[in-house]
């Protein structure tokens, strides 16, 4: 090996380390992580949404061909909502417009991820794993409104 | 080591013309099925006369076909031709003749059961999405029949070293068996998906299926897929392509080193696919995700080897300057033809390299995952450099091996670009839809492009657009290809069949290092056996002890389970 390619495997490396850092950093410092495991959650089959505490929230969310389990979740700016999402029937996907949640929701498992709303408007969620004929139908959506006495979720098809 | 040549028997020059001809058939059917994604996604079409109106059925042959059919074929036939060539010796021809029907039955099979709509599942068949148990049994026979395939080459080389002591193996040989351990290891985990529960679940032997479970069986092998698709590209980068380029390979050592640490690395990382799954804990995606840093060092050590090698071609036909090397490669040489095809993929491998590291980046997955990036990224790769390098060298063996002279060659050698330019742009379109949360999967012409819908998204649609012109000059550059390429196949050959032979580009290396740690497989496969012991132990013991339930099977079209 002549030192331009050790120069090369060692920039190569260091290149890498940084990089690694990088996602280190944003994991512990900054709390950005992955969606773990979840055991210590009953099972559920149908959606709810209750406060936990002045600005927070639990959602429960059930993905299910072809809609989601609420379908629209209104929300005042500032809310900071726990959310579980699994499936009823058969793998699909869910990502929230614009925030950075993005889960799979499997049956046979629940999911977990925690989002804060911090502007109003309309965030879509749309499924994003292949769920048969109607995948690309099946969507919701955040209404974050900037005053809201009641928090609610509405259900059935978009 | 100058171009010399091998001769072949009759037989296994057949078996290697079938294995390339039969799956450029079903190749093109599925390039067809990609131009017609595209179109559905733009809602330009509603029905095409191939799928009808089922846009989920057609991405699962593009899938299938392109992805799993045509470059499970290549690797077969390349090795087949590459290593009794670079070893000197002939094939068990029966053996190999087995294997090649068991492939082709099974991928026949594969593919009328998806045309007639019963395995509408794409080709990562997740459960609880019902297949024709024919489907599963038909990807069944093909990997078989490529297990068969590689098993053939042992006996070869074994007694080629026992012939030849203390030689070191030929690159490309090494090269060749890398791809196929990698494969090897990582179709056991599909084999127990598909036998154990696929199969039984699908012909109603078994009821439920742990959903989960499948799914990372599935990924343990889909990730290092990746790599049995970059392998042989891989394999005529380092040992052509230097040829082709006028200079030699900057380093032999490098080339063996980048395989060995492919054994090691390829399959501990499946789980950077599931970083959004439930029932992993994130610690063991962090592990797969810091061996996922490790499998992209070889990358940039071939990044490296590569480009030493073409600046040395360079500057032996006298550039000058740091980067005059450049200005001086045969981009358009007619009679290099082959070249193009691994110029253009080299290119397009930066952008599907760095694509690749940030999919790997843990958190910064939430932003891309499913998304339509994730398309966008990988066909920056299996149909970028992977597509390329495997489409040159399907013309170049049936060429070879029909002893043909390759006919419109300007076509051949204009192909490449032509498809280069349409992917960037298709690719563009598709990476930038995804950041702005574009669904992969889906067939947006019906919902999201359609301004009738309630979910239309208007500031998708220019994003949308570009993959269909990317698309379309993606389709014409193929269809240049596939001219050229029939218009040789039936063409007159070039003499009489006995008197021919074949022959490849085999590069010369510039340092030949001795490099005796890196002669032997056995030490990277026990190491890489080890880690993956050690990273999928906690996963699969976290799917099993976090899942509930078992999942009754279901068809794409309704949400009521089929029993
Ligand atoms: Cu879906
Ligand atoms: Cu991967």
């Amino acid at each position: 090996m002549d030192n331009s390619e050790k120069l090369a495997l060692g920039l190569s490396g260091f290149l890498l380390v940084l990089f690694f850092g990088a996602i280190m950093y944003a994991a512990v410092a900054k709390d950005i992580d992955v969606p773990t495991c979840i055991t210590d959650m009953e099972p559920f089959v149908t959606d709810t949404l209750f406060q936990t505490g002045p600005d927070t929230y639990e959602l429960q969310m059930v993905a299910r061909m072809w809609a989601f389990q609420p379908s629209t979740v209104r929300l005042p700016v500032g809310s900071t909502v726990d959310l579980y999402v699994t499936s009823q029937d058969i793998m699909h996907g869910f990502k929230v417009e614009e925030h950075n949640v993005n889960l799979m929701a499997i049956p046979g498992a629940i999911n977990y991820m925690r989002v804060t709303f911090n502007k109003p408007g309309e965030f879509m969620y749309a499924c994003h794993e292949f769920c048969g004929a109607a995948h690309h139908t099946m969507a919701g959506r955040f209404i974050i409104e900037e005053r809201l006495d009641e928090p609610e979720i509405i259900g059935g098809t978009l | 080591m100058s171009d010399y040549t091998f001769r072949f028997s009759k037989s296994e020059k057949r078996l290697v013309a079938v294995l390339i001809i039969i799956p450029m058939v079903l190749l093109f059917i599925g390039v067809y099925g990609g131009l017609m994604q595209t179109l559905f996604r733009a809602g330009i079409i509603q029905s095409d006369p191939f799928v009808g109106g089922d846009y989920y059925k057609g991405l699962t042959f593009h899938g299938v076909l392109n992805a799993i059919v045509f470059t499970t074929f290549f690797a077969v036939a390349f090795g087949n031709a590459i290593i009794p060539y670079s070893l000197k010796k002939n094939l068990n021809a029966t053996i190999a003749w087995v294997a090649g029907i068991l492939m082709l039955v099974g991928s026949v099979v594969a593919a009328i059961v998806i045309l007639i709509g019963e395995a509408t599942v794409l080709y990562t068949f997740y459960p609880p999405l019902k297949a024709h148990p024919l489907f599963y049994i038909g990807l069944t026979l093909l990997v078989v029949g490529s297990w068969v395939a590689s098993a053939n080459w042992v006996p070869m080389y074994l007694q080629w070293r026992k012939e030849n002591e203390g030689k070191k193996t030929p690159l490309a040989v090494v090269g060749m068996f890398t791809t196929f351990i990698v494969w090897f290891i990582a179709t056991l985990a599909v084999a127990v998906e598909i036998l154990f529960m696929l199969l039984p679940w699908s012909l109603g032997w078994i009821d439920e299926i742990n959903v989960m479970l499948a799914r990372t069986l599935f990924w343990f092998f889909g990730h290092p897929l990746v790599y049995f698709w970059l392998l042989p590209a891989y394999v005529m980068y380092y040992v052509f392509m230097p040829k082709m380029a006028g200079g030699k390979l900057y380093s032999d050592m490098a080339g063996r080193l980048v395989f060995m640490m492919f054994i090691v690395f390829s399959v501990p990382v499946g789980t950077h696919h599931q970083y959004m799954d439930p029932a992993i804990s994130s610690q063991w995606k962090l592990l797969h995700g810091i061996f996922t840093f490790a499998v992209a060092l070889p990358s940039l050590i071939t990044a490296f080897t590569l480009a030493a090698s073409l600046e040395y071609a360079g500057r032996l036909k006298g550039s000058k300057g740091l980067f005059g090397w450049m200005g001086k490669l045969p981009y358009f040489k007619k009679e290099n033809w082959f070249f193009a095809y691994m110029i253009t993929g080299l290119i397009i491998f930066i952008f599907g390299g760095i694509g690749g590291i940030i999919n790997a980046s843990y958190q910064m997955n939430t932003v891309v995952h499913n998304t339509a990036w994730v398309p966008g990224h990988f066909h920056l790769t299996v149909a970028g450099p992977v597509m390329l390098a495997f489409l040159g060298g399907s013309l170049y063996l049936v060429g070879q091996f029909l002893n043909k002279e390759v006919r419109l060659k300007a076509w051949a050698m204009l192909s490449p670009y032509v498809y280069t330019i349409g992917l960037l742009i298709m690719s563009y379109g598709l990476k930038i839809g995804g950041l702005m949360g574009m669904p992969r999967r889906t067939n947006t012409g019906a919902s999201y492009a359609n301004p009738d819908s309630v979910l239309y998204q208007a500031d998708w649609i220019p994003y949308i657009d570009l993959t269909v012109i990317g698309g379309s000059i993606m389709f014409v550059g193929i269809v240049m290809y596939i001219i050229s390429f029939f218009t040789t196949v039936f063409s007159k050959s070039k003499g009489s069949e006995e008197d021919a032979v074949v022959t490849f580009p085999i590069s010369e290396p510039l340092h030949d290092e001795p490099a005796t740690w890196l002669r032997n497989f056995k030490p990277y496969i026990i190491i890489a056996i080890i880690l993956i012991v050690l990273s999928y132990t906690p996963v699969i013991y976290d799917v099993l002890q976090a899942t509930y339930g078992g999942s009754p099977p279901f068809s794409p079209d309704s949400p009521v389970p089929l029993r």
